[in-house]
């Protein structure tokens, strides 16, 4: 699947770290929509990070600790990008890229809320190593910002982590994570980390740190609200049984 | 990830302070990096120099967003000089630019910030 409109200009190649970073895109483009997913919320928006936010800034970690012996930080961030869709919790689908977890491709999400609301949305790989990869995420996600996995190797242990840096994209969003959403995603990243600890045998508790980085909330940003995709996935399944029709009487 | 391979050396200019940064920027420097921001004391810029930047990744733009919180709470502005083709275009992608404004050197940002 690919995925993004590059900039004429491309990176300098001089920076040490130059493929690691995707290209600059002004919106996001998809060209190659898996079967089951939905490129409702993701082609034609642009990316939007914590500054772009609505609601409190949240930092949030989540880490498993596996003995180095089985697993060294490289390999586990190798095996995580490979597998990532299989370590994510059942009723949420990551449609990942044909070429994998590569700086700039894009990845199509469903998932599932509480009250059983299906959400369309998707990501974009902003940076890997060998040792972390980050998703971004496009205007109207649930959250503006972005998710960084990364593994390091300390005292015969090697850590796994997601950190999460965000700020809900709009009130409507805002609202939902206070009201159980937080829990919610706490439960999905918490389940997700011990998926990926189970692949290497291991069953471990998940430690889970929570800050809140900024208490304000960017009241400027209550428009991000027309960009929902909480808003625009229900219109789509509420249309569904009207395209269905239509197709009936098309034939 | 985890070890700081950076440094932060602050200046004070009249109303604006001056970071120098140089190394690796990653989220093992959040610690030095804070502790360079309670050497601004009560600035009303606060200038970061990339000059010497050798690498940053995702958590070292992590950290920025951190510092830039911490900035508007005291409200400071954050501004930055100094940084390569490849940072700017990282800040662009990243839409870290609408928050923390660009100079092409130390005395653009300067003058920005009021300071003679």
């Amino acid at each position: 699947m690919s995925d993004v409109e590059p900039k004429a200009e491309p990176i300098s190649s001089d920076s040490r770290d130059a493929n690691h970073w995707a290209k600059a895109v002004s919106r996001l483009n998809v060209s190659n929509v898996p079967e089951g997913a939905i490129n409702l919320n993701v082609t034609g928006r642009r990316l939007a990070g914590p500054v772009q936010g609505f609601g409190k800034m949240w930092q949030k970690t989540y880490r498993v600790s596996l003995p180095s012996e089985q697993v060294s930080a490289s390999k586990l961030i190798s095996t995580w990008k490979q597998h990532f869709p299989d370590f994510w919790p059942k009723g949420n689908s990551f449609y990942a890229p044909l070429t994998g977890i590569e700086p700039g491709e894009v990845a199509l999400l469903n998932m599932t809320l509480p009250g059983r609301m299906k959400l369309s949305t998707g990501v974009m790989v902003l940076y890997t190593d060998d040792e972390s990869f980050t998703l971004m995420t496009p205007q109207g996600h649930m959250f503006a910002g972005w998710i960084t996995f990364s593994a390091t190797e300390r005292a015969g242990t090697t850590v796994a982590q997601a950190q999460v840096l965000m700020r809900a994209s709009d009130p409507i969003f805002e609202l939902g994570l206070t009201l159980g959403g937080h829990r919610q995603e706490d439960k999905f990243w918490a389940q997700t980390l011990t998926a990926v600890a189970t692949h290497f045998g291991q069953t471990v508790e998940v430690d889970t740190q929570v800050v809140c980085v900024d208490k304000r909330r960017q009241w400027s940003r209550w428009g991000n609200i027309w960009h929902s995709s909480a808003i625009r996935s229900t219109g789509y399944m509420m249309g569904a049984p009207f395209r269905s029709m239509g197709k009936l009487f098309r034939r | 990830m985890t070890e700081a391979t950076a440094t932060f050396d602050t200046r004070r200019l009249g109303p604006a302070a001056v970071v120098d940064i140089k190394g690796d920027v990653t989220s093992g420097s959040e610690d030095v990096l804070m502790s360079a921001y309670e050497g601004v004391g009560d600035a009303r810029a606060v200038i970061l120099n990339f000059s010497e930047l050798s690498y940053m990744n995702s958590g070292g733009i992590g950290l920025l967003v951190t510092l830039l919180v911490r900035a508007n709470r005291h409200s400071q502005k954050l501004m930055a000089y100094g940084l390569s083709d490849h940072y700017q275009q990282i800040f662009e992608l990243t839409r870290l630019d609408e928050a923390v404004s660009i100079y092409a050197s130390e005395q653009a940002a300067l003058d920005a910030a009021g300071a003679k």
